[in-house]
């Protein structure tokens, strides 16, 4: 990624997430487990000792004979402390009703916690019920056992006695508590735990993704033999095998049409270059026959006369094709200078005798630019050129530069014709080499290649051209290049 | 008229030059190679040497050398290749002008012309003599002399001597000296110019690297001095 742009921060990264997802699991696993455990292990517990408390104390208050109706007073009591004694797992304290009557094995006749509903309960259930109930933090298990007659093998008469044991279930809290503390202890460092292997399988997961990401980066920043390591066999070492297989496609193609490439620009060159020297000896003689012609016969005069003019317009075309395979094999260098940018214009335009009314200039004085002075002048005489031969007189070519709010000041150059103007479907196309803008025109004045020479001198400075029609009628060329005035170098 | 020696080995290409000139007017001897070249030029004794930077066994570059350490002799090189760096190449090496091929007699006459011109402007009431430093210029002799010592200066070089030191310290900007010194009507190359103060700068100053009569102006050009 480049230096320049920030990176992103996100909230949940791909590592983040993974490891979220394992703790998830972990913590949902070890919570079911310890959860499940706690409550089986608990309810077995107070199960075992309120089964045993609730028989040990059916078998005491049925083994204990009560002779009704019940007399209150010392017997009662001495009977219910008898019953408390013998209290299985723990000793408990008897509390009996009767009637309005209370008495118990303890200091208080009534007990505080038994529950109005297990009153109502032990009325109902001859074979007694319990309940467990906590009261100011400590858990007490209440028994209710209402005294009965048997009048029949199955059919009992409550006797309106019943019997309530209050045990203290202290022991089996503590042993609940530990066994809480056992579930919570197990899980906890059980997630704990789990958190290195989550980080090892994140890493091990993303590892290959951020191998992938840099390769991809610098498969994109140009170096095609860019290559992951492929380890093991899972889907992650498949991914890596498929990228690089792709990534040798991509060099091999790549590889292919840039040799392409450069055989095409060596061979443009190279013809180039061989059509040179003997055009050198055919052009240092076209003035001989240009000045005999006048001497031959009609028929000759014009033979001769048109060798002529071809041979000087083959030689323009050469001398293109040459500037333009130094473009494409980047041969071309800049040599920039600081120059005064309104006087440059005016050379190029005295140079070329275009000083009548056909070209008017609006040429501010004082605007100084680095340029390469050839460049900029065959830039200038190719769009002048163009305008007059292709537009219409009068042809305005006007300088001024624009401050850009980001970046450097432009120079822009502009150069408008009086002609008809570009047609819109020819105005994309004006820049490619050899473009006929009339199909029917076989030949221009030019090589073809003037406007793509100009196109890729702006380029060179890192300029833009841009081709335009104006409102009015008549076509417009505006070039852009960065003013690096102060940098000026000798 | 002037006696041109053409060194070039292509054979259509010494023709056409040859007719191309001679129908000018020119004295033409043509040669093949550059040894022959060299053999020539002792008993041809010409006024310019017209040179092909392309040859069969000894190269223009090598030719040029030569001709340099022995006379000051006028050279346009000939050149097949505009390319920068030929170009720059055969100006190191003592050119004092060069020609793209395909070229047209015209154009070929017109540099021939400008580098055997001498600069007339001696002006009146300047002296024929002007000492600059160490430097002694002989504005109608044509020499310079550093020390009392003479120097051998390339045409184009003394050219630009002349021109600098006409205006001590006026700054003259790389077009300017193309113009006045090389008669190039057009944006030519300026390196014609880099490559010309170098080769001076060897010649007179006593430490190159820090030039005191032909000193760089960064983003203007070069003036004379001041010393």
């Amino acid at each position: 990624m480049s230096p320049g742009r920030p990176r992103r921060v996100r909230a949940f990264g791909l590592r983040t997430r993974l490891l979220l997802a394992f703790l998830l699991v972990a913590a949902v696993s070890a919570g079911t487990t310890a959860a499940l455990t706690y409550r089986e292990a608990r309810s077995a517990l107070l199960q075992t000792a309120q089964d045993t408390a609730v028989t040990s104390f059916r078998d005491q208050v049925q083994q204990t004979g009560f002779a009704l109706p019940v007399q209150g007073g010392e017997d009662l009591e001495q009977l219910l402390r008898d019953i408390a004694r013998r209290g299985k797992p723990h000793p408990w304290v008897v509390f009996a009703e009767y009637g309005s009557m209370r008495a118990s094995s303890g200091e208080n006749p009534v007990s505080t916690v038994i529950t109005p509903e297990l009153r109502r309960r032990a009325l109902a259930n001859p074979h007694g019920s319990f309940e467990r109930v906590v009261k100011d933090g400590v858990p007490y298990l209440t028994i209710a056992m209402p005294m009965v007659f048997k009048t029949s093998p199955d059919s009992l008469l409550p006797s309106g006695l019943v019997l309530y044991a209050v045990m203290r279930m202290t022991d089996e809290q503590v042993n609940v508590d530990a066994l809480l503390m056992a579930a919570r202890d197990g899980a906890l460092p059980g997630l704990a735990v789990a958190l290195i292997p989550g980080l090892m399988a994140a890493r091990s997961v993303l590892r290959p993704v951020r191998e992938l990401r840099r390769a991809a980066r610098s498969m994109g920043s140009g170096r095609l033999d860019t290559r992951i390591p492929v380890r093991g066999s899972d889907e992650l070492a498949d991914l890596a095998r498929t990228f690089n297989e792709a990534a040798g496609e991509l060099e091999r193609s790549v590889k292919e049409l840039r040799e392409a490439e450069a055989r095409a620009r060596r061979f443009a060159s190279d013809v180039s270059h061989e059509l040179r020297t003997p055009l050198a000896g055919m052009l240092a003689v076209t003035e001989v026959l240009d000045e005999d012609a006048d001497a031959l016969d009609a028929d000759t005069a014009r033979a001769v006369r048109l060798v002529s003019a071809e041979t000087g317009k083959l030689a323009v075309l050469v001398e293109d094709l040459m500037e333009i395979s130094r473009f494409d094999a980047r041969a071309a260098e800049l040599n920039a200078d600081e120059v005064d940018v309104a006087e440059a214009i005016r050379k190029t335009l005295s140079n070329r005798h275009w000083t009548d009314d056909r070209v008017r200039t609006e040429l501010p004085d004082g605007i100084r630019a680095r340029l390469d002075p050839r460049r900029f002048d065959i830039v200038v005489a190719n769009l002048v050129g163009n305008a007059l031969r292709h537009g219409g007189a009068p042809v305005t070519v006007r300088l001024r530069t624009e401050a850009r709010s980001p970046g450097t000041p432009v120079l822009i150059t502009e150069i408008a014709d009086s002609g008809p103007g570009i047609r819109p479907e020819v105005l994309p196309h004006v820049f490619d080499r050899f473009f006929k803008a009339d199909a029917a025109r076989t030949r221009s004045a030019g090589s073809g290649l003037g406007l793509a020479i100009t196109q890729e001198n702006v380029r060179l400075h890192d300029g833009t051209i841009r081709a335009g029609n104006l409102p009015g009628a008549g076509a417009v060329f505006t070039v852009e290049i960065p003013l690096h005035a102060e940098g000026a170098g000798g | 008229m002037p006696r041109v020696l053409l060194i070039e080995d292509d054979p259509s290409v010494r023709e056409g030059v040859e007719l191309g000139l001679r129908r000018r007017g020119h004295e033409v001897r043509a040669a093949a190679t550059g040894e022959a070249g060299l053999v020539a030029l002792a008993e041809f004794r010409p006024d310019l040497l017209l040179l092909d930077l392309m040859l069969p066994g000894m190269n223009g570059v090598q030719v040029c050398r030569q001709v340099r350490e022995r006379s000051q002799l006028p050279i346009i090189m000939l050149t097949a290749r505009g390319d920068d760096f030929d170009v720059v190449i055969g100006l190191e090496a003592g050119a004092d002008d060069y020609i793209v091929k395909p070229a047209r007699t015209e154009v070929i006459e017109a540099r021939i012309r400008a580098v055997l011109r001498r600069l007339d402007d001696v002006g009146p009431g300047r002296q024929a003599i002007e000492v600059h430093g160490e430097l002694a210029v002989d504005r109608v002799g044509l020499t310079v002399s550093k020390a009392g010592r003479p120097l051998a200066l390339a045409p184009s070089e003394l050219k630009l001597l002349l021109h600098l030191s006409a205006a001590p310290e006026q700054v003259f900007s790389r077009q300017q000296l193309l113009e006045h010194v090389w008669e190039h009507s057009y944006h030519a190359d300026a390196r014609l110019v880099d490559a010309c103060v170098a080769r001076l700068r060897g010649k007179i100053e006593d430490e190159p690297r820090s030039p005191r009569y032909v000193q760089t102006l960064r983003g203007f050009g070069y003036r004379f001095g001041p010393l």
